[in-house]
């Protein structure tokens, strides 16, 4: 479903990816983790575009990102993505806010965004909160609204950029629940994450980046018991004694 | 010692009350056109295209840069040789595009205040840049710059009586005829600071109160 293929990338002359290639196979959940400045949120901002390649291939269910000639308006449809600051539009309701892209994007109906819209919501435990600011939300409130404005896309692919690193304790579980159930749907979906527990669960293989590379790629039973680099075994000792 | 007769006032209401009229309309029309110039030239100011981006600051900086008054004269005589201006819509040319410049300002500000995210977010969506910019940079802008918008309205009434000396009618040069006839000029400049205090204040009121009722769904 996702093909990254020699990906490099520098801001100036620091050099934040180098040499990346990746699959993600179909209904698959990957999980990026590592130490901070690893490339891991550079990397899945690429999937979408967000942040341009210097070289290298991408492609998402066929299409390739960022050649010239794909209009990545309409790529984008099809990539859900969920940021660690939910990004929320303060100006309009959760269910605004979730029926915004579908009306104005895809040209559905205001009566049949809303009618997915709610469903949406209500599957995220939001039924309440339809006519809700977002600043009338908690930490976990706005980013499962977030999730439902990415979802009301249909999307193939659903990235999550640190989804839970700006939530409150309390509010990580709510928002986590959300995300595993739509990996037990069969989402494509690829997710850098510091909940190692979580990533452990629910993903079908850990890539671990350093240093803007792909270090290790193990299933996570693998991956946290008896990884192979020295360098994810340094990694996992430090955050794993908490 | 001056000798004090207020009753110039009460005899002469009728032409403080048109004159301030005038004046309200003058300033409200200058306003609603300034409003589009100060978009359009404020997205100017942001523009990739360099072509764009030049005039556009040119005319912000020129506007900013010559007084109201020089301004308001310039554009009376001199565009007035090739278009046929009264001084009523040389007035409102005049005073639009000068607060059109100072609007630029505040819409690119007001833009380029919208945080990163909800450009990324827009786009993560499908929407193209025009309609992210539409549904989602605007409104926010919008909202904004809805305070400074409403102190250049404000000062826009008090800018317009600069006009009169195009000879527009309006409440200065209202106040200014009838002390020439009646030379009164302390009660009737002091009815007409009068007059202008309550245009600015009230209006100050009641837009702090849709300002409430705008941003009712914002932090």
């Amino acid at each position: 479903m996702i093909t990254i293929k020699n990906v490099n990338k520098s801001f100036g002359d620091h050099h934040v990816l180098t040499d990346v290639s990746l699959e993600v196979p179909k209904s698959n959940v990957i999980a990026l983790i590592g130490p901070s400045g690893a490339g891991k949120s550079t990397l899945i901002r690429t999937i979408n575009a967000l942040e341009p390649v210097d070289n290298g291939e991408i492609t998402v269910d066929g299409i390739s990102i960022h050649d010239k000639k794909t209009d990545i308006n309409v790529a984008r449809t099809n990539i859900g993505f969920v940021f660690q600051s939910f990004n929320l539009f303060p100006f309009l309701t959760a269910l605004e806010n979730v029926t915004m892209a579908p009306i104005k994007v895809k040209g559905m109906s205001k009566e049949e965004a809303e009618k997915r819209g709610k469903e949406l919501l209500a599957s995220l435990g939001l039924a309440d909160k339809f006519d809700a600011y977002p600043n009338r939300l908690s930490g976990g409130q706005q980013q499962r609204v977030a999730i439902a404005r990415a979802l009301a896309m249909d999307p193939q692919v659903m990235l999550f950029d640190e989804p839970t690193s700006a939530l409150d304790p309390e509010m990580v579980t709510e928002v986590l629940d959300a995300i595993r159930k739509l990996a037990k749907d069969g989402m494509t979906m690829v997710v850098v994450t510091h909940e190692m527990g979580f990533a452990k669960e629910i993903c079908d293989e850990i890539v671990f980046m350093a240093e803007g590379k792909i270090v290790e790629r193990a299933a996570p039973s693998k991956f946290f018991t008896n990884p192979d680099t020295q360098r994810a075994q340094d990694f996992l000792s430090k955050v794993l004694n908490h | 010692m001056y000798q004090y007769d207020w009753s110039v006032i009460s005899r002469n209401m009728d032409v403080f009350i048109e004159g301030a009229l005038k004046t309200l309309e003058i300033s409200a029309i200058s306003i609603l056109l300034a409003i589009p110039i100060g978009i359009l030239f404020g997205l100017g100011r942001i523009s990739k295209n360099k072509i764009v981006f030049i005039i556009s600051s040119a005319y912000i900086e020129i506007m900013r840069g010559v007084p109201l008054l020089v301004l308001l004269i310039w554009i009376f005589y001199v565009l007035g040789q090739f278009f046929s201006l009264g001084s009523y819509w040389g007035s409102i040319a005049g005073l639009s595009l000068f607060a059109g410049a100072f609007i630029a300002e505040i819409v690119r500000s007001g833009i380029q205040g919208v945080p990163k995210g909800q450009m990324e977010a827009a786009r993560s969506l499908g929407m193209s840049h025009t309609k992210a910019m539409v549904h989602i940079i605007l409104p926010q802008a919008f909202r904004r710059v809805l305070p400074p918008l409403a102190s250049q309205f404000i000062m826009l009434i008090k800018d317009s009586s600069l006009i009169s000396v195009i000879a527009a009618s309006e409440l200065t040069l209202a106040a200014k005829n009838l002390v020439a006839t009646s030379f009164r000029s302390i009660e009737v400049w002091t009815f007409v600071a009068l007059i202008y205090f309550i245009m600015t204040f009230s209006l100050s009121l009641i837009i702090r109160y849709f300002e409430k009722r705008l941003l009712k769904g914002e932090a």
